[in-house]
């Protein structure tokens, strides 16, 4: 039988979905070991013990200095950057996507700008941003908008472009206005692909943050990887960027989640 | 009544179409026919005010066309009539939201309420009852196209074009559309314009066939050259909208003539396949 036939049942699936991980995690212990017998006070693979034990340090123990769990605390810090960040960026790409797709004019006037626009690498606009803005919130939150919104916008646009000719013709049969067709029509549909550009998105969004963080913060964890790699304090940096992994994952699963169960016809479709 | 006037169209170089002249009657049902690419949707798009003609100019009831679509002119299209996100009420509702609520685009409960008893008719009326909630992909295509005409008759349009709506449609499916098509247009004060490929689709619904053509089409030609009425055909038994069967008209033959493309000898003679009771694709 060929190999484009074969299908694994559904244990095998998860078997064959858990291995890579399983995997991962095997060449690590065995490496760690290896390094460890070698030299005891190794630091680059650090044993799981002293990794949980960093864990605990961080996040279960108050910092002698602050008083706070640091883990949290730079967990909390970056999300809320983050959160504020996707917010800004989802709301630009929600009102210029429909206006740039829906008005031949306001097209004409903005979809060059934008195409040009979304070519400028953010990360060297960093040091104007810190400049302009100062090393705060602001600059922080400034780079990851201006990092992801204007490919937001433009897939946005593609969106409404690609709404088929006969249904916007038939709304305005139908006695619609502009706005009407905007809210009624156009937001309904385009609104399941912005939480898409959302998911696909987080990454990019993750990597602003934290070169954000690692230049210019006092908590995050971008922050505290960079701090930490000072002192070579791999123990902190794996749970820390595992962390990361993890939130991103489940910010992914979330909003697909979320997709699904706001817009159930989008399923429809694809059954088709 | 629609009024066309020695209207052309042309797409820069391109001549699509060409002297056209055409009075169309109120309740009038028109078939327009003819090759592909020789203007028949492009002439629709005119009608709809989807495009403006090029020279000429088309009036209905003496008014010019608004120059885009408006709900006097109500459409169905081949696919993408529907709303894909709207549910089968919602869909029919959206023409009563937007008439009724300029700013959110949706009436408020009450007065909803009343508008989803009238679209709840208009659906069993297509034959689409019981499948109120349902969204549009979880409906076959002819069911689709049911749900775009009563979407477009909500409106109470007074020209329904018709962009070859059943050309998807399976043959026995599309035979009972022809006869809610028939239906629709004897009870309800429209005049339908549709166009199709199928010359027997013609024949079956229409009071009259239009045939574009293009006069001139050797390859130098093409583009200088556009289509133009060929041929304008009124169905002989003449159907007339507003009588209860609008095939059984009170002429009779002395002897059925081998031309005559639809006696009426007995119900529906022409229907390739009469629907049964609860056929279902």
């Amino acid at each position: 039988m060929r190999f484009i036939n074969l299908k694994p049942s559904r244990t095998t699936q998860l078997m064959l979905a858990v291995l890579p991980f399983a995997l991962l995690v095997i060449a690590y212990g065995v490496g760690s070991v290896v390094r460890l017998a070698e030299n005891p006070s190794d630091k680059l693979l650090p044993a799981f013990a002293s990794l949980v034990d960093a864990i605990n340090r961080m996040a279960f123990t108050a910092d002698v200095r602050s008083g706070e769990y640091l883990f949290w605390a730079d967990t909390l810090a970056s999300l809320g950057r983050l959160g504020m960040a996707l917010g800004i960026a989802t709301a630009i790409a929600l009102v210029f996507g429909m206006l740039v797709g829906m008005f031949p004019y306001i097209r004409a006037l903005l979809a060059p700008f934008l195409a040009a626009i979304s070519m400028v690498p953010p990360l060297a606009l960093l040091p104007i941003l810190f400049i302009a803005l100062g090393l705060g919130e602001t600059s922080k939150v400034t780079l990851i908008v201006i990092g992801i919104a204007p490919i937001m916008v433009r897939d946005l646009v593609l969106r409404v472009l690609d709404l088929p000719r006969e249904q916007l013709i038939k709304a305005q049969t139908l006695g619609g206005s502009s706005w009407q067709i905007g809210i009624r029509v156009v937001l309904p549909q385009i609104l399941p692909r912005l939480i898409d550009g959302l998911r696909l998105q987080l990454g990019s969004a993750w990597l602003f943050l934290i070169a954000a963080e690692a230049i210019s913060a006092d908590s995050g964890l971008g922050y505290r990887i960079f701090l930490v790699r000072r002192y070579l304090s791999m123990d902190v940096i794996f749970p820390y960027v595992a962390w990361i992994t993890l939130l991103a994952v489940v910010a992914n699963v979330a909003l697909d989640l979320l997709r699904r169960r706001v817009f159930p016809w989008t399923e429809l479709g694809k059954a088709t | 009544m629609i009024r066309v006037e020695n209207v052309w169209k042309e797409y820069g170089e391109q001549v699509v179409l060409e002297r056209i002249s055409l009075d169309i009657a109120d309740r009038a049902f028109v078939a327009l026919v003819g090759p592909s690419g020789c203007g028949k949707t492009t002439f629709l798009k005119l009608l709809l005010g989807e495009e403006q003609p090029s020279e000429g100019r088309i009036t209905l009831d003496g008014q010019p066309l608004a120059p885009e679509p408006t709900p006097e002119r109500g459409v169905v299209f081949q696919r993408y009539s529907v709303f894909p996100h709207l549910s089968v009420l919602d869909n029919v509702l959206i023409g009563r939201d937007f008439s009724g609520s300029p700013f959110r685009g949706r009436l408020g409960r009450v007065s909803r309420r009343a508008a989803a008893d009238e679209a709840r008719a208009l659906i069993a009326e297509v034959g689409l009852s019981g499948n109120e909630d349902k969204y549009p992909a979880q409906l076959s295509g002819g069911m689709q196209q049911r749900l775009a005409l009563a979407q477009a008759l909500i409106m109470r349009p007074r020209v329904l074009l018709l962009d070859e709506p059943f050309g998807a449609l399976d043959p026995g499916i599309r035979a009972d559309i022809h006869v809610l098509m028939k239906r629709l247009w004897n009870e309800t004060d429209l005049t339908v314009v549709m166009v199709t490929h199928d010359m027997r689709e013609a024949f079956t619904l229409a009071t009259r066939v239009i045939a574009f053509e293009r006069p001139r089409n050797a390859p130098a030609d093409r583009v200088r050259y556009g289509a133009s009425l060929s041929s304008d055909i009124a169905v002989w038994p003449p159907r007339v909208a507003g009588l209860t069967d609008p095939d059984s008209t009170p002429y009779t033959f002395a002897s059925p003539g081998g031309d005559d493309p639809a006696q009426a000898t007995g119900p529906r003679r022409d229907d390739p396949a009469p629907p049964l009771a609860g056929a279902k694709p």
